[in-house]
């Protein structure tokens, strides 16, 4: 059975994540896993005497794990609070078997070691701390993306039924498995697929699309394909908006870090610039 | 090599704010430590700050737990002491530099690992002892001294502890050192102080190698210094270590501290600092002050070179009774009282262990000759309480001439001859079984127990079967024993 984990952190975005879920395990016949990661309690004394009285340790321990112990009581009640209302969202969307798991830990290693039995990884755009008027992306949600060896599924603010999706088609091999995962995943049966290549139109860039577009079309999909000029996160950005495209695939990051860290990377550009959801395939 | 950027960035910038403020109050208690343990190992009070300096900076970067504080440190320094009265001050510069060596090594080896060996008896040994070497250390300063002397100790020792009681937001160490000082010369008295100890740094240090013949035997004199510094310094690191995991409820990279603390050394005998390692009580004050990241100990070494070089006039003049006050605070912190009242809740085998290692040490003046007469002594315990968990029953047959022997629990070296004397061989039987499968057979020892006693039955004329070897016992008996196999009485005889 297909197997979707859902990673929610209680911000804003958790109820967007819970419906994307929801309405991609109802299309694909999954289960859910809810995960929430707690994050690392960082409890810090004030005493600034720099004196170590007799027996600090076992003193400077006892009033630690106190206050450690305060803040991790309260963060997994909400916690729990928080994934039972992401079940309850799944199951209202039709979903039988719905699970959740709350850990604590660094969010990226959880992922990394729950993903391996799940086939789609679904994240929302930002968490709790980012900031949203400045469309900054989430600090996790860039390693995540890199980091795993899953397609994932990346949330918009909220849920809009999708009908129509774009395929951002630049010819790199993960584009091409975007494509072959597409034309076979009934995540996408039935729905209208705009088949985008941004750039010159060459022959060659012609004639990948073709090719793209034949395969898609083969398992019965309705393709418009086309080229478009100029930049890509600035002309995706603007189909998406002008043609009410209600979710965008692209293959995934195609450059080394070093690279992206000093021009940016597409997936970032485009991650932030669509306010839809997408779907990034390794 | 892949480098884990999220991870370099939390350890680094995880905790900007706390880092600074933890490692500016790191670095003020630095300042009185590093003199007293330079004066300890018979140097200049330039040689321990700098490597305070060098050794918080490199192991800041190099080391494997963030949060901890790395500096010249006692439990290193009473090592050297011999080394400079007969030697000179460039020799323990070799010395500093071949220990980072070995530290090195034993970090690329992955030796880290054998910290599991050393029990908690012998941590607590280790630190009460660490605790009596710094208080030891303090007594030249209160002996033979003015009655003045004393007052400005108690008054240091007042505001140490009662300070704290006021205020949280003001190190204490530094009140205090700035109160004795500001007493000392706006009332001109006349006591001993830093500057009567030896130079100060009045400059950046500078790269320079230790002035040393490199001759085999300059090694021969500096291997064995070398070699106790980097174990003692290795294994107060991993000690301190484990003392942040738990503080901090993360995880370390052993084998990378090491390699960290070896390079610090080896960096730091190049600047003319004398060796060191991770200090318990400075990372607690550390942790107690919000430190957390690599940041602190980066930041804890800058501000202290910083802070001697600006105000070297004034650091000359603060009297040595301020720095017996930090130290015997330092002293009396490090010290587990609790494993005093706790002398007779615990096992006394594990009392013996913490007292032996702590004579060990305060007669030796040598961690590591203590903490490894601790280390073997607990594993002579742990071998006797095995030992216990071992019982032999038998059955006779009620014909009377078959008996078979159940044997239960650890057969090893410790255990063997209770094995041997569990059997009676005197007793007249057509068969024997002897049945293993609740036993473990562990060495040769047992093996030979096994075999003899196999042998010795058939001698009597009985038949022997061994029966129920688990599979552990089975490969250690089938690679050792002879009895089952061709000749093997004669074999047995021929010895």
């Amino acid at each position: 059975m297909t197997m979707i984990l859902a990673c929610i952190d209680g911000s804003i975005y958790s109820h967007s994540v819970a419906d994307h879920a929801g309405w991609a395990a109802k299309r694909l016949g999954a289960s859910v896993e809810v995960l929430q990661v707690l994050g690392r309690r960082e409890a810090a004394s004030s005493d600034r005497s720099g004196r170590i009285v007799a027996g600090a340790r076992r003193q400077l321990l006892e009033e630690l794990a106190t206050l450690d112990a305060e803040r991790a009581k309260l963060l997994q009640r909400q916690g729990r609070l928080d994934l039972e209302e992401a079940r309850t969202r799944i199951e209202a969307a039709g979903v039988a078997s719905v699970a959740t798991t709350l850990r604590n830990g660094d969010l990226l290693e959880t992922v990394a070691e729950r993903e391996t039995g799940a086939d789609l990884v679904v994240i929302g755009k930002r968490g709790e701390a980012a900031d949203f008027a400045r469309l900054h992306l989430g600090s996790n949600l860039e390693r995540i993306v890199r980091a795993s060896t899953r397609p994932v599924l990346v949330t918009s603010r909220a849920f809009r039924p999708i009908r129509r999706f774009l395929l951002a088609f630049d010819g790199r091999a993960s584009a091409l498995k975007a494509v072959d995962a597409v034309s076979r995943s009934p995540l996408f049966a039935g729905l209208a697929c705009d088949l985008v290549t941004v750039g010159g139109d060459t022959a060659e860039a012609r004639q990948r699309l073709d090719a793209a577009a034949a395969q898609l079309r083969a398992g019965g999909m309705e393709v418009s394909a086309r080229i478009e000029p100029g930049q890509p996160d600035a002309a995706i950005g603007a189909v998406v908006e002008r043609e009410a495209v209600g979710l965008v695939v692209m293959g995934a990051y195609g450059h080394s870090r070093l690279r992206s860290l000093m021009i940016g990377s597409t997936t970032s550009e485009l991650i932030r610039a669509c306010k839809t959801p997408i779907m990034v395939f390794r | 090599m892949k480098v884990n950027w999220a991870r370099l960035r939390h350890e680094w910038l995880g905790n900007v704010r706390g880092d600074l403020v933890a490692g500016l109050v790191v670095a003020l208690a630095l300042i009185p430590e590093a003199i007293a343990f330079s004066i300890i190992a018979g140097v200049d009070p330039r040689v321990g700050l700098f490597a305070s300096f060098s050794i918080a900076v490199i192991v800041a970067i190099t080391g494997g737990r963030p949060g901890m504080i790395s500096a010249a440190t006692a439990a290193t320094a009473v090592l050297m002491v011999t080394l400079v009265k007969e030697h000179g001050l460039q020799y323990l510069l070799a010395a500093t530099i071949l220990a980072g060596v070995f530290q090195v090594a034993a970090g690329l080896l992955r030796l880290g690992g054998l910290m599991r060996f050393v029990s908690r008896s012998v941590m607590t040994g280790f630190v009460n002892a660490l605790a009596i070497l710094i208080f030891l250390a303090q007594i030249p300063e209160l002996t033979g001294v003015q009655p003045l002397t004393y007052a400005l100790v108690a008054a240091g020792l007042a505001i140490l502890y009662l300070l704290p009681l006021l205020t949280k937001a003001a190190p204490a160490p530094l009140v205090c050192i700035v109160a004795l000082t500001a007493a000392a010369i706006g009332l001109g008295l006349d006591v001993r102080t830093v500057g009567d100890m030896g130079d100060l740094p009045t400059t950046l240090p500078v790269f320079l190698l230790p002035d040393v013949p490199l001759t085999l035997e300059t090694f021969l004199i500096v291997l064995p210094y070398s070699a106790a510094v980097a174990a003692v310094g290795l294994l107060e690191s991993l000690m301190t270590a484990s003392i942040v995991d738990e503080l901090t409820d993360t995880t370390s990279q052993r084998n990378r501290e090491c390699v960290g603390q070896g390079l610090a050394n080896i960096g730091t005998g190049f600047i003319g600092g004398m060796a060191g390692c991770a200090m318990i009580g400075q990372s607690i004050i550390n942790i107690q002050s919000g430190g957390r990241g690599r940041l602190s100990c980066l930041f804890a070494g800058v501000s202290l070179l910083f802070m001697i070089l600006v105000l070297g006039e004034w650091v000359k003049q603060i009297p040595m009774a301020a720095l017996v006050a930090v130290m015997i605070m330092v002293s009396v912190g490090t010290f587990s009282w609790s494993s005093i009242r706790k002398l007779r809740e615990h096992p006394a085998s594990s009392s013996i262990v913490m007292l032996a290692t702590v004579a060990g040490v305060v007669l030796t003046h040598n961690l590591a000759i203590g903490v490894l007469l601790g280390v073997l002594l607990s594993g002579l315990f742990f071998a006797a309480k095995i030992a216990q968990i071992f019982r032999v029953r038998s059955l006779l047959s009620p014909d009377g001439m078959h008996r078979t022997y159940i044997v239960e629990g650890q057969v090893f070296f410790a255990s063997a001859d209770e094995f041997l004397r569990a059997f009676d061989f005197r007793e007249a039987l057509a068969r024997v079984t002897i049945d293993l499968s609740g036993a473990h057979i562990w060495d040769i020892s047992s093996v030979a127990a096994l075999d003899m006693a196999v042998l010795k039955f058939r001698r009597e004329g009985a038949e022997v079967a061994v029966i129920g070897l688990n599979q552990a016992s089975e490969t250690i008996v089938d690679k050792l024993g002879i009895a089952e196999k061709p000749g093997a009485l004669d074999k047995l005889m021929g010895h």
